[in-house]
């Protein structure tokens, strides 16, 4: 098997669907001859064709509503939104026609659409290209929104999501393109979309998080496991609808649970997480749930990322604070 | 087949682009050539310009220095575009609003922000945004399209008030394909905002070539179905970019409405410093654009006035140099942004739960 960072594993994961489904359509800003402003899509348009991965005008709402419009004409379009800040632009286009469609047409016809997008912290963009918007997104039934936490689960998960028959939300974490690498299989392969992933098992305490916040954690366990504290951690996959039997069962053996997140306290999903554990898991606790998760102003400009976004050492505190109570 | 054949929409789409006229006042090699408009600048106001533009294009060179020396972000650079910016914005008021994109930081240092601002919004820091209350303009826009709107409200209240001012926004040619342009000129037609719409055509957004984004034969034609004016001008001739605008701000300020104008430019060099332009378009164009420049013209009509001399160039460049570097260091001694800082900018007055917070990162803060 061969090392591949995450930017690797997406190209694959579009190329060889690509190959195997020559309905689907890749297009969005700047992915046809530039091959994506991160590369993701680099030599596409070589090896599948100029009328399979294109250019659109520059307008977010006139992608997701030609994705919807291609989907009605039998193919299997997936867009690409450049940064996920500007899917404010298309918000009627994702939750008002996409995310709706199967649902207004009495649930028997959905809308194969695979929205991929960028977003994360930790790289210094400007405004409103890194921002946690997944929370916002996340309010919509009918829309499934998946954050790979890195390149094995990035090209199982797209695999899966371009092959699901309803409408999914695809978020690139921007930090995680080229700061993680792992055997990626040259095979084809589906990650269960509905199924968060148990990253390591442990007895004394649950972490759920998602996205770069994976590897925050990991990093604090390493510090919480010298300490003989046993961790168990949970890596959503898919933040909405999140899996939450896999929680609730992580929670009930283990008595005490931190939820992370990179995005504000107010926003983001860890609030429907925690609401979730109170509501079946409350006497199984023993402790208050605690949560880690960036403060409630907008995104930082870019020089105060490093002292406003969560990261290993707040989460190894709250740990140790939770283990305390 | 139907009995009808195809003229009638044949000749509607010959005519729509016909109907556009282009703005040349001094062609490439310095000549007057008074299309459409006539230059009304006084020498003195001509030197005047010409200062700018070769400030325009110092800070340009000096800041994409420092971005490769790491003293800055990443930065989008405006060569190339500088007349297109600064031409323009020569017509305007102190007191007119301007409303720039990311590419227009430069346009906005001359309308009245500090350098040192300047290079702080490149690095990403919120001190960059904060005005003195005597700069008529926003922060550049990140957000492509947004402005547009925003213009088109400024405008009409404006008018409302009976203000001798005007909004001013400038857009990319990609930025033309947003929904917002169409809603902010169709707005501002039917409000009578007093605003003008600066279409800065440079052929490129990112990668994406301007023929990629509308079938439509010029930018300014989009003017007609907002039932308001729309010219193209000649983005490297920085006189018919001055009367062009000029002549906009007076149509605007008589209560006719808006106008767009239509800049055909080009951006010499890359969409930021880590865009690879050699990806979508070839040296030669790169080449035939560049023996266009603005200046080149400028320095031989202004040269044989005798206006214009190496050492005035000279002048303006060191004078801009030490502008610039002083700048970075002033912007090196900014103190570091705190995210009890940022909790305050949310609120005018901070919700109780904020306010908790504020002082949860102060007490964090202080040790
Ligand atoms: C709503 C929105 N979509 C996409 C982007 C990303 N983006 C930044 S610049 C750019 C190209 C803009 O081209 P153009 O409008 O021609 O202006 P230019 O950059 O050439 O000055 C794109 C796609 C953005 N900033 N905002």
């Amino acid at each position: 098997m061969a090392v591949k960072n995450m930017v690797q594993a997406i190209n694959e994961a579009l190329t060889q669907e690509m190959k195997r489904d020559e309905r689907i359509l890749v297009f969005g800003e700047d992915v046809g001859t530039n091959g994506g402003v991160f590369r993701v899509t680099d030599g596409m348009v070589a090896e599948l064709g100029a009328d399979r991965v294109f250019d659109t005008p520059l307008a977010e709402s006139g992608i997701m509503g030609m994705a919807l419009g291609m989907a009605l004409g039998g193919f299997r379009p997936i867009p690409e939104i450049q940064f996920s800040g500007f899917t404010m632009e298309a918000i009627d286009g994702l939750l008002g026609q996409l995310a709706r469609h199967r649902y207004r047409l009495g649930g028997k016809e959905g809308v194969p659409v695979t929205v991929r997008s960028t977003f994360g912290g930790g790289v210094g963009t400007p405004e409103l290209h890194s921002d946690n918007l997944e929370g916002l997104f996340a309010q919509s039934p009918g829309l499934r929104i998946v954050i790979p936490s890195g390149p094995y689960d990035a090209k199982g998960l797209l695999t899966a999501a371009i092959r699901n028959n309803d409408p999914v939300y695809f978020l690139e974490h921007l930090k995680l393109y080229r700061s993680v690498t792992e055997e990626v299989p040259a095979e084809s392969y589906v990650i269960d979309l509905d199924k968060a992933h148990v990253v390591q098992e442990g007895t004394d305490i649950t972490i759920v998080t998602y996205g770069a916040m994976v590897h925050e954690s990991k990093k604090a366990i390493e510090k919480l496991e010298k300490d003989g504290i046993s961790v168990e951690l949970i890596d959503l996959r898919t933040v909405a609808p999140f899996d939450i039997d896999t929680i609730l069962n992580s929670v009930k053996k283990t008595g005490r649970v931190v939820v992370v997140q990179e995005a504000q306290r107010l926003t983001g999903i860890g609030n429907h997480i925690m609401a979730e554990i109170a509501e079946g898991a409350m006497y199984d606790l023993e402790a208050a749930i605690g949560r880690v998760a960036a403060p409630d102003s907008h995104f930082p400009f870019g020089q105060a990322e490093s002292i406003w976004l969560p990261n290993a050492s707040l989460i190894e505190e709250q740990v140790r604070k939770t283990m305390a109570e | 087949m139907s009995k009808q054949d195809f003229k009638l929409f044949e000749d509607m789409m010959k005519k729509s682009e016909a109907a556009i006229p282009l703005v040349q006042i001094l062609d490439e090699k310095g000549k007057l050539v008074n299309k459409g408009m006539k230059s009304s600048l006084t020498d003195e106001e001509l030197v005047d310009l010409m200062k700018v533009l070769v400030w325009g294009r110092t800070t340009n060179e000096r800041l994409i220095l420092a971005g490769r020396q790491g003293r800055i972000g990443n930065l989008p650079p405006s060569e190339g575009q500088e007349a297109s910016q600064l031409a323009t914005l020569f017509a305007m008021n102190k007191t007119d609003f301007v409303l720039p994109t990311y590419r227009d930081v430069i346009p906005l240092v001359h309308h009245g922000m500090s350098m040192k601002n300047a290079v702080l919004w490149y690095r990403g820091h919120v001190a960059a945004n904060i005005f003195p209350e005597k700069i008529y303009g926003l922060p550049a826009q990140t957000i492509i399209g947004s402005q547009i709107i925003q213009a088109a409200g400024l405008g009409y209240a404006y008018r409302r008030d009976e203000k001798d001012q005007v909004a001013f926004t400038y857009i990319g040619d990609g930025g033309t394909s947003q929904g917002d342009f169409y809603e902010g000129i169709n707005f501002a037609g039917i409000f009578k905002s007093q605003a003008v719409f600066i279409v800065q055509n440079n052929k490129y957004g990112i990668s994406v070539p301007r023929e990629m984004q509308t079938k439509a034969g010029t930018l300014a034609q989009k003017a007609a179905a907002a039932g308001i004016p729309g010219i193209q001008v000649d983005g490297m001739d920085p006189l018919a970019l001055y009367e062009a605008t000029k002549t906009a701000r007076e149509y605007t300020m008589a209560g006719n409405g808006p106008v767009l104008i239509e800049t055909l430019t080009y951006r010499f060099g890359a969409h930021t410093l880590s865009d690879d332009p050699k990806r979508y378009r070839s040296q030669e164009e790169v080449d035939e654009w560049v023996a266009k420049d603005f200046l080149i013209r400028m320095r031989t009509y202004l040269g044989e006035k005798g206006l214009w001399n190496e050492e005035m160039e000279q002048e303006v460049i060191d004078a801009t140099t030490k502008e610039v570097n002083d700048a970075l260091d002033l912007a090196d001694n900014e103190p570091k942004m705190k995210v009890s800082q940022l909790l305050k900018n949310v609120f005018e007055v901070p919700t109780p739960r904020i306010q908790k917070e504020i002082e949860m990162y102060e007490a964090k803060e202080e040790n």
